[in-house]
């Protein structure tokens, strides 16, 4: 069956590819920092379900003893200028926007086409891996076009990514964060605290605890997911719906959202806020932040209205 | 009370700019010692969970595509075809972009769209393209920077209203826990009304840029 054994397979022979790219790149001092990280991420891929647990944990270690000690760099490959660029812009024209649309022209029909054959692809994975057939489509069409030499896209794409560098990893290393959260039980302990902050018998202090916890909690682990179920256990149980009676449909949907607003607003929640600054080349890596800190707070004053009059009926 | 330690060194990590990866790693380790996890075992938790979600940087491997393209021109071709639209505006094109990411998030499309598919390769070339003529200085991070952020929001409120999201189906398995069972259904139509209200503020504070812009022209 075709599932994330595909994905990760395609995922870690690119980041090998990244990899020996990087060592090869003299003009770049901190070559072969970069060179070890994307060999390690190719480990993860493609040998991450045979190294057992401990081999996993002793790979994340070499990850962060590389990232961690400043050993990466941006490398100095180089590319064509802007003037470059312009030409072959004007050149060819608004066909350039096919390749681009390809992935997710096939992501959108492969997803409508696999849904079909549950048998041949893995249920679960089918966004994920129509969306890497997309890829390979729009790769084997860009090497027909452009008929560049065979590195050269990947080449390419150690650019951008060394432009995200080690934040990549980043919102996996915050999932684990969680995992280990949770066997400690910290969550228990930040839902004891939450339901002592608790005013007595005022609902709409229970709501305010609920949805503010909810974002704060977020902010605080980069993820709604590891919020939820402790701000549910805490507050939502056993006073919003046990005591108050709310709807618990409402109630989880719209504290969920709640935390969602905190994601907007938090350097943990990286893929998002941290990995498109850079990708963006931005000056300021909190200028994502700063864009949506305007949107998210009255949004987050939405939902504790939405919460407190639609939540109990 | 002890393993909340981990948290403090989060933030403490994180407001004296260690590397963020180290700043993870060390406040496993003192979360778990303080629960009073062999460090071994610490390691192998969060190995496995590491391996678990490696689908979340999977996403990269569009990058090799959305690089060739770019050398040969992809992002000034952006620039050129909004530059020949006319009556195109960074907050027209924005509110078009967060209601085309809400739409499709909404029917479970989240990878179709994202800051290196679509955001650095043509949603923010063009965004700039378009300030650029309504009088903003270019290369400034304003403008690209309120790209992503519209990416963002419209996956956040959009993707909610799709059932078989994980999100939603963390609630379900969540209030199933409690004996509650309530169809995913039920919860993603409760994601509506927040939807239209990040429409209305977001949207609204898009327009809002275009009348500044127009206004300081």
């Amino acid at each position: 069956m075709i599932g994330t054994n595909f994905i990760y397979s395609v995922a870690g022979l690119m980041f090998w590819a990244f990899a020996a790219l990087s060592a090869a790149d003299r003009a770049n001092p901190k070559r072969f920092g970069n060179a070890g990280f994307y060999a390690l991420l190719g480990v993860s891929f493609l040998f991450g379900d045979r190294i057992g647990d401990t081999g996993n944990g002793v790979l994340v270690l070499g990850l962060v003893a590389i990232a961690g000690s400043g050993a990466m760099g941006r490398g100095a490959r180089r590319t064509t200028d802007p003037r470059e660029r312009q030409a072959e812009a004007t050149r060819r024209g608004n066909r350039l926007f096919l390749p681009a649309l390809v992935i997710p022209a096939t992501a959108l029909f492969g997803t409508l086409a696999f849904t079909a054959m549950p048998r041949m692809i893995d249920p679960k994975q089918i966004t994920l891996v129509a969306l890497t057939c997309g890829v390979i489509l729009a790769l084997a069409i860009g090497y027909a076009w452009f008929r560049p030499r065979p590195a050269m896209p990947f080449s390419e794409g150690v650019r951008l990514m060394d432009g995200v560098g080690w934040a990549a990893v980043l919102p996996q290393m915050l999932a684990s964060l969680g995992a280990v959260f949770a066997l400690a039980g910290v969550g228990q302990v930040v839902g004891d605290i939450a339901g002592a902050a608790m005013p007595d018998g005022s609902l709409i202090g229970a709501v305010l605890v609920y949805a503010i916890g909810m974002t704060a909690f977020t902010m605080v682990m980069g993820n709604a997911f590891a919020a939820f179920p402790v701000m549910f256990a805490a507050v939502a149980m056993p006073l919003l719906i046990g005591r108050y009676h709310g709807d618990p449909a409402i109630i989880a949907a719209i504290g969920m959202l709640a935390g969602f607003c905190g994601t907007l607003m938090t350097p943990m929640a990286a893929n998002f806020n941290l990995v498109p600054a850079a990708l963006l080349d931005l000056k300021d890596k909190g200028a994502v932040i700063r864009a949506q800190v305007p949107t998210a707070l009255p949004l987050l004053a939405v939902n504790i209205v939405l919460l407190y009059y639609l939540g109990f009926h | 009370m002890l393993v909340l330690a981990g948290i403090a060194v989060i933030l403490a990590g994180f407001l004296l700019r260690f590397n963020p990866l180290l700043v993870v790693a060390v406040s496993a380790l003192v979360t778990g010692l303080a629960a009073g996890i062999a460090p071994v075992a610490i390691l192998a938790a969060f190995g496995k969970a590491f391996n678990a979600n490696r689908y979340v940087s999977a996403v990269y491997i569009v990058l090799p595509v959305i690089g060739l393209l770019e050398r040969h021109g992809l992002q000034e071709r952006a620039r050129g075809a909004i530059a020949a639209l006319k009556g195109a505006t960074v907050g027209r094109l924005l509110i078009g972009y967060l209601l085309f990411r809400q739409i499709t998030a909404a029917l479970g499309l989240t990878s179709i769209a994202g800051p290196a598919q679509s955001v650095r390769p043509l949603v923010a070339p063009m965004a700039e393209a378009a300030a650029e003529r309504q009088g903003v200085r270019p290369g400034g991070d304003a403008i690209p920077a309120m790209a992503a952020a519209t990416d963002n929001i419209g996956l956040f409120f959009g993707e909610d209203i799709f059932i078989a999201i994980g999100s939603i189906l963390l609630m379900k398995g969540v209030l199933e826990g409690y004996g509650i069972v309530i169809q995913p259904l039920h919860l993603s139509l409760w994601a509506i009304p927040t939807a239209i209200a990040a429409l209305l503020i977001h949207g609204g504070r898009l327009w809002w840029l275009d009348r500044r812009l127009a206004r300081a022209a």
